[in-house]
């Protein structure tokens, strides 16, 4: 991100300088055409508008900075309406009770509103999306980069790359009627709606986020390092997990960031196949809540506006807004030190 | 590449060993290990791709039976052997139209200002850390700003305009990221020609740097809204329906996508519904593929410019 804002920065430290240079060429130019043709009327009325064409550039300028305000009103509009409606939540609601309560039943009487058994759930599933998506991203990751032949990779990354673009719908059919069908063959106890299987189609879902990132921050390690160790007599191998893979840990870091970030807010996958049981297990073979199926499971209810059970979307979705904000911005803050390293 | 590794190797490993240093090459282990990691790796990328492939088959065999023209020109139905998509199709449709046109002036606005105008400040750098963040900003969540700015603040109730609103929102980030990556390929040298000739800024940008920067900004939109299609969650949150026996007419009706029906109908325990879930995913596969190839054309066909 410091490198994406170079060139902007270079043109607004010039750009006084050009807009006067800019004016200072009219005025030859306007002598030119008025002397050469003579029986026009007059070339002025192209020429004279400057002050009218600064007001112009005056609007547009501040046009587009409201475009780019836009994203700012977002996180506002984010925050502030989380944040309103989970006070609302929370003068109801000690917060105590909510962090540490390990029994989540808002919807039925006896009413508790601890979160603990639908971060259980999320860190569940997305800790086995982790276990699929971390190894197999990061090995595509280096074969891409370092054994995969220009051609190859050309025809695999993007292919790759449609696996992101599966809608999560479509991903939470697979797991209902493929992955979770094939679990109950192996190990038979396997509830309908469990853990696993949804974990591993989340998990399916992040590895190409896993492997572009990670294989972009091996691709910037400089080639002199490679010849270096190439130099000592270091194999291929050798210098992929010894040498690359080192020098390009932050990026790889940063990518397994966001992507369990992406996996802890990943919705639909969740709701489909892994349940609506909100419980502290770490079986996987068993049916859970997300944070997200939850939110999406009162929402698909008739919940009146303004009630208790309603609020607990805020509180809910601030709370897996916090995680998932933390997250992205450990990540980004990785993601620019390592940038920083090689320029 | 191969004939890299083993230069370095036959020529600096072996001879060395022999002098009675403490150095022992194990080449033979070495390049055994070596083998078999690179195929793994080689293994890992293909486990994406097999994945890939049994989800299609999977999907296809599931659903090819149930597709017909009836199915895509009827209506939702409590029978399974009569329920069509039409109504979804047309929601998608029209959640399509209004989420590009909310989106992308906006998207291409910002970005234009981001690598254009923005000056060095603190300001431009929180611009651009918030948009990155955004980008990972759960669709739940915005689902949930939708629900409480557009449904109830601005009461545009749970009508087309609020979805699109909502996804709008969802998919500027990426659409500004990718604009100002296609503005940024623009080489500096024809502004600087534009700017010589006595353009403003503002000329030299919509006469020169959008038309060199448009395909590349064309991709990247076209990649965001493909997103946007396929995104069901927060379309869930806002209240999009589940069952609309009609097609939305205007932008303030209720409406329903395509991938809230596959929702609707894979929550059911029936079987005959879950095979229409993947007759509807068939449909919205083949609308993403479109999308897709769509814009790979493009970006084949005009990234060769400069």
């Amino acid at each position: 991100m410091g490198q994406s804002l170079m060139p902007a920065e270079e043109a607004a430290a010039s750009a006084p300088a050009r807009e006067s240079a800019g004016v200072l060429a009219e005025a030859p130019a306007m002598a030119v055409p008025g002397g050469a043709a003579p029986t026009r009327e007059s070339p002025g009325p192209l020429f004279r508008s400057t002050s009218r064409r600064r007001l112009q550039e005056r609007l547009i300028g501040g046009l587009l900075f409201l475009c780019g305000a836009a994203s700012i009103f977002t996180t506002l509009g984010i925050v502030a309406v989380l944040l309103t409606e989970a006070v609302g939540f929370f003068t109801e609601v000690s917060p105590i009770e909510f962090l540490t309560g390990t029994e989540w039943t808002p919807l039925f009487v006896p009413r508790h509103f601890g979160i603990l058994p639908l971060l259980c759930g999320s860190l569940l599933v997305a800790g086995g999306a982790a276990l699929v998506a971390l190894p197999v991203g990061l090995a595509s990751a280096i074969y891409l980069s370092e054994y995969a032949p220009d051609r190859v990779r050309r025809v695999l990354k993007p292919a790759l790359e449609v696996l992101a673009g599966i809608p999560t719908v479509v991903y939470g059919y697979f797991a209902l009627t493929f992955i979770t069908p094939l679990l109950k063959q192996i190990w038979p106890q396997t509830d309908v709606f469990n853990a696993a299987s949804a974990s591993i189609v989340v998990g399916i879902m992040i590895i190409p986020m896993v492997s572009s990132l990670s294989e972009d921050a091996m691709s910037a390690v400089p080639r002199s390092l490679r010849e270096g160790a190439y130099a000592l007599g270091a194999t291929r191998f050798e210098v992929a997990t010894r040498t690359v893979v080192p020098a390009a840990l932050s990026g790889i870091l940063a990518s397994f960031i966001l992507a369990l970030s992406r996996a802890i807010g990943e919705t639909m996958i969740v709701t489909i196949a892994a349940g609506a049981t909100p419980k502290l297990t770490l079986n996987p073979l068993e049916s859970v809540q997300t944070m997200t199926a939850y939110i999406a499971q009162v929402s698909l209810g008739e919940t009146p506006f303004g009630t208790l059970e309603y609020k607990t979307i805020f509180a809910v979705g601030l709370a897996l807004f916090a995680i998932t904000l933390l997250m992205n911005l450990v990540s980004l803050a990785i993601l620019r030190r390592f940038r920083e390293v090689y320029e | 590449m191969r004939e890299l590794e083993a230069t370095p190797e036959s020529a600096g490993g072996q001879p060395e060993a022999g002098r009675g240093s403490q150095f022992r090459p194990r080449l033979r282990v070495r390049r055994a290990i070596g083998a078999v990691f690179a195929a793994l790796c080689f293994a890992a990328t293909l486990f994406g791709l097999v994945v890939l492939v049994v989800l299609l088959v999977d999907v296809w065999r599931d659903g090819a039976g149930a597709l017909s023209w009836d199915f895509l020109n009827g209506f939702p139905s409590r029978r399974a052997s009569r329920a069509g998509i039409k109504p979804a199709l047309v929601g998608s449709a029209w959640m399509l139209l209004l989420t590009t046109l909310f989106a992308f002036p906006l998207g291409v606005g910002a970005a234009l200002w981001l690598e254009e105008y923005a000056p060095r400040t603190r300001l431009t750098r929180l611009i651009q850390l918030n948009i990155a963040n955004l980008a990972g900003v759960p669709a739940v969540v915005y689902g949930i700003l939708g629900l409480a700015v557009f449904v109830r603040t601005f009461a545009l109730g749970r009508s087309i305009v609020a979805g699109a609103l909502t996804l709008a929102l969802l998919v500027l980030p990426v659409i500004v990221i990718s604009a100002q990556e296609a503005i940024r390929a623009v080489p500096n040298s024809i502004r600087l020609g534009a700017y010589a000739l006595g353009a403003t800024r503002w000329q030299t940008i919509w006469h020169h740097v959008l038309p060199l920067a448009l395909p590349g900004i064309l991709t990247g939109t076209i990649l965001a809204l493909s997103r946007a299609i396929g995104e069901a969650a927060p379309l869930i949150m806002i209240g999009a329906l589940a069952f609309v026996p009609f097609v939305p007419e205007g932008p303030l009706d209720s409406f329903t996508v395509i991938p809230i029906q596959i929702f609707n109908w894979i929550s059911r325990p029936q079987a005959s519904f879950h095979q229409l879930a993947a007759a509807a995913s068939l449909v919205l596969l083949v609308l993403l593929l479109g999308l897709n190839a769509v814009a790979i054309l493009l970006r084949n066909r005009y990234s060769k410019r400069y």
